[in-house]
């Protein structure tokens, strides 16, 4: 598959996103700078964690306005798959391609340490090669992964399945232990977690892998 | 002419970092505050003009930018 990673200015996982799934799942990888208008035939979009515009105003608030992402919006409007990791998460809430806001962590602590996800059941196409219920230790590296939605919106996020990933030891205060999320048509994802980070045995563990090659089916 | 745009947290989101300042306002002994909510203030400076057209665009920035709806609510003073 043809898959297109955004970077902005102050994107700080592009590379790690690019080599994994490139070189670690096979596919084609190529990096999109945010100024182009074109998303080059990519059938599935990337947006990397980082500090985008230096978080300046709210986490993702200006990258939301690059020009690269109203390609980005128009695809994901057509059915096509966006995947935000950390930052690209917090962009794409901002940018409204799903719900909730996230908040800074409530210890108020930048947290960057390894926790253990759950695998939810969702009807999206991005967890149909996960378990309900499997574990993953990956790392987590942000301030603001708080994830905040009013009661109305988490009852229709349950009710819908459309949770991806939960906390088991929730590190930043999140509603419902909520690490990843889809739109209601399952075909946008967010995440605060970095599996692109350790998705090679060498890095200590590989469980990013798993959920990357599940992500990138 | 200034918009003056106060950008506050909706009640009932966690606040970290005004909790924070409540903390260390009590620890310096003024024990009678009650809770701490911090906001954003921004100026922005416009053409004289229609003061109803300038709220009306400021209140579309904030919509759009200034302000994330999802958890914030937004005040604008014309000036």
């Amino acid at each position: 598959m043809k898959i297109g990673i955004v970077v902005f200015p102050g994107s700080n996982c592009d590379e790690d996103a690019f080599h994994v799934a490139g070189q670690v799942l096979g596919h084609q990888s190529q990096l999109l700078w945010h100024k182009e208008r074109d998303l080059k035939g990519s059938e599935l979009i990337i947006l990397p964690g980082g500090f985008s515009y230096g978080d300046y105003l709210r986490c993702g608030a200006i990258a939301r306005f690059s020009p690269v992402m109203e390609d980005v919006a128009a695809f994901s409007r057509k059915g096509g798959p966006v995947i935000g990791i950390c930052n690209g998460f917090q962009i794409l809430t901002e940018a409204g391609l799903l719900p909730g806001a996230l908040l800074q962590n409530g210890d108020r602590q930048y947290s960057c340490r390894d926790v253990t996800l759950r695998a939810e059941r969702t009807r999206s196409r991005f967890t149909a090669g996960l378990a309900p219920g499997d574990l993953f230790r990956i790392p987590i590296a942000h301030g603001e992964g708080n994830f905040f939605i009013d009661d109305e919106g988490l009852k229709r996020l349950e009710g819908e399945g459309q949770v991806a990933f939960r906390y088991l030891d929730n590190p930043n205060g999140s509603r419902a232990d909520i690490a990843g999320i889809v739109n209601a048509s399952g075909n946008v994802l967010g995440m605060m977690p970095h599996p692109e980070r350790n998705a090679e045995p060498v890095l200590g563990n590989a469980d990013g892998r798993r959920i990357l090659a599940s992500l990138l089916s | 002419m200034v918009a003056r745009v106060y950008v506050t947290l909706k009640p009932g989101v966690l606040d970290p970092a005004g909790k924070a300042v409540e903390n260390s306002l009590h620890a310096l002994g003024f024990t009678q505050v009650g809770s701490v909510r911090l906001g954003k203030y921004i100026e922005v400076q416009l053409p004289d003009g229609n003061p109803t057209e300038a709220r009306a665009k400021v209140e579309e920035m904030c919509r759009k930018l200034l302000a994330n709806t999802v958890v914030e609510n937004f005040r604008v003073e014309l000036g």
